[in-house]
């Protein structure tokens, strides 16, 4: 059984213009302990993907129009909101991508990990501040038992962001999901951060769901990768597969867009066009007007998830075609 | 935290200097003559004359103002004409009873006008928002006075549950107080509850929108300690603000409640004293009554400090 099983899952949002869906149709499952890095462009459906398994998007005006989300073998989609507040924490933990205002200003970052803890554990007030104080120190804040004190404006983005990461983690969730965690970052804290999930990773055990634009990061981090396009899964595959030989000409845009310092190309190749608004999508593939191997057949239907390989997936049907010189 | 404080501190005094210029020279500005109001319809211009020079009120502007501010510095505000008091005494008998029925309107403004906001915020575009703030539009828009006639029409003459008017003092008998002065205070409070709720309503709206909302949401937190701890302890600094400003609008409110209900606060005792260019008793009276506002904002300030930690580590 796998940790997380998501199946045809469709979250819609109520609009003045009518509804649109966010997230059609996908299906993807984390095994326990394993890195999963969702990659594309803002609006793909990647957060709302999130948000959606961790039961906070604001209902009306999202709702889960179809679907099912099983987390342990739990189904959680229809849980109420008291009953997803004891998943959150100990079950799924989020981190997000704006370390500086995922604090509360107001409060001492100690505290903030300690409520967390208070929310679903039963500890002496010592047992609590003793917890806290290690895990600040697992992710690497120097003098951690003074730093419980501080309030989050007197610490950087960075140690922000670490902070985030030991409140996430404070009740050994099983399953973290880091939701762009190093977008706001510094380059090199954002190599940091990345080190320090990896790290904790081995150390905790518990499976990630990375969420991110940047290839680098699926490159450094992720076990396998699933690529989004316009709310839907368009391609799937292990981490080494996905680099060696993506399949679909999206996936294959968006590795072009990585700066490489090899001869064989001179230049970066970009994607045209942009993603269409979902009241606006295309029929059939929804990159088809950005795509250049494109054939009228691409229009006629959504192409289908389809097996390619050992655990690649992808939903194109020009996926075995040469690709243009 | 000290800091705060003493920077507010010095920058009341200015304030302090304004508004008893302003006094000063206003009550010099409007007709009437405190020495003919003294002196009674059948005195002579000699007696006039004579009574004017016991007061000073002969001597050149400037040289009035200078006495008086040489009277401020030794702690003398000077004696009433019309009560024949000291102006600090007669200041303290009255102050106290304003300041109770606005501590009363106060403590009624924060209940309904924060209870009414939070649960409107929480209820966004239900039926339970758009009757929080009807009734909040109505506080805001029904002169006190007349929600006190009103008052006074269906509980006292009517139903006969409270009396009309009059004042208990609380030191005598609390519960006379509470009866005598509930009308009052509410009458006082609802228009402060009524601006309190709406921005209660959009400041708790824009805070459950904030990320570190979506963080405490997501480690689990039950939603109660979501509202009432992370959300509200934001939102609380705007709205401390706004209490402050509130806190103003009270006491010049209870001027008019006061008089409506009979009740000796210091809003009868200063509208007495302008009528009879009572000019010690006005300069003197104002004067304390805004070395009070000053005082309470700078509390405000301080609180401000208190609530918020970015201000107290500035």
């Amino acid at each position: 059984m796998s940790l997380l099983d998501i199946r045809g899952l469709t979250t819609a949002f109520q609009t003045e213009r009518g509804e649109i869906t966010a997230v059609e149709d996908i299906s993807f499952s984390l095994e326990e302990g394993e890195i999963l890095g969702i990659v594309g462009e803002s609006g793909s459906g990647k957060s709302v993907t999130a948000l959606t398994v961790m039961g906070l998007l604001p209902s009306p005006p999202a709702r889960i129009a179809s679907g099912s989300v099983r987390f342990a073998g739990q189904e959680l989609v229809g849980l109420s909101d008291r009953q997803m507040q004891r998943i959150r924490g100990p079950g799924i933990a989020m981190i997000f991508q704006e370390p500086m205002t995922s604090l509360n200003p107001v409060f001492r970052i100690g505290e903030q990990i300690m409520e967390t803890i208070r929310a679903h554990e039963r500890l002496s007030p010592r047992a609590l501040r003793d917890r806290a104080v290690r895990m600040l120190e697992k992710v690497g804040i120097p003098s951690p038992a003074r730093r419980m004190d501080d309030y989050p404006h007197q610490l950087s983005g960075g140690q922000r962001q670490r902070v985030m990461i030991a409140m996430a983690l404070a009740c050994n969730p099983r399953l973290l999901i880091a939701d762009e965690p190093t977008t706001a970052l510094d380059v090199t804290i954002q190599a940091q951060i990345l080190d320090l999930l990896m790290d904790l990773r081995d150390e905790f055990g518990m499976a990630i769901m990375i969420i991110t634009h940047n290839m680098g990061v699926v490159a450094e981090t992720a076990d396998r990768v699933m690529v989004m396009y316009a709310g839907r899964v368009v391609e799937q595959a292990p981490v080494e597969t996905l680099f060696d030989a993506p399949l679909h000409p999206y996936t294959r845009g968006l590795l072009d867009c990585v700066p490489s310092l090899s001869a064989e190309k001179p230049r970066l190749v970009a994607i045209p066009g942009s993603l269409p608004e979902p009241s606006r999508r295309p029929s059939g593939c929804r990159f088809r007007p950005r795509c250049g191997l494109a054939v009228p057949a691409c229009a006629a239907a959504i192409p289908p998830l389809d097996p390619q390989g050992p655990a690649h997936h992808v939903a194109c049907i020009r996926a075995t075609a040469e690709v243009p010189a | 935290m000290i800091g705060v404080a003493l920077r507010r501190v010095g920058s009341a005094v200015p304030v302090l200097l304004l508004v008893s210029l302003i006094t000063f020279g206003m009550m010099r500005l409007i007709p009437g003559d405190p020495a003919a109001a003294i002196a009674g319809l059948s005195a002579t211009q000699r007696e006039i004359e004579q009574i004017r020079a016991d007061l000073g009120l002969d001597e050149p502007f400037l040289m009035q103002l200078l006495h008086w501010y040489g009277g401020l510095l030794q702690g003398d505000l000077g004696r009433s004409i019309l009560m024949g008091k000291g102006v600090v005494a007669v200041t303290f008998e009255r102050l106290p009873v304003t300041l109770g029925l606005s501590a009363y309107a106060l403590v009624l403004t924060l209940i309904i006008g924060l209870l009414a906001g939070i649960v409107a915020a929480l209820r966004q575009n239900t039926a339970v928002d758009q009757l929080a703030m009807m009734f909040a539009m109505i506080g805001i828009s029904v002169p006190n006075f007349f929600l006190g006639l009103l008052m006074i029409i269906l509980f006292s003459v009517r139903l006969g549950w409270l009396p009309t008017g009059g004042y208990i003092p609380f030191t005598e008998d609390p519960l006379g107080w509470l009866r005598s002065s509930t009308m009052p205070a509410i009458s006082l409070a609802m228009l402060q509850a009524g601006l309190l709720a709406r921005i209660t309503r959009s400041t708790m709206l824009e805070v459950m929108r904030q990320d570190y909302i979506r963080t405490a949401r997501a480690k689990g937190l039950p939603a109660r300690q979501v509202v009432f701890k992370h959300a509200l302890a934001n939102a609380l600094i705007p709205i401390t603000t706004v209490v402050g400003i509130i806190i103003s609008l009270l006491l010049s409110g209870a001027v008019v409640t006061e008089a409506l209900f009979s009740i000796p606060g210091i809003g009868g005792l200063l509208t007495q004293a302008v009528l009879n260019r009572d000019y010690p008793l006005v300069q003197g009276g104002l004067l304390l009554v805004t070395a009070f506002l000053v005082l309470v904002n700078i509390g405000i300030d301080m609180l401000y400090a208190f609530l918020d930690p970015r201000v107290r580590y500035e």
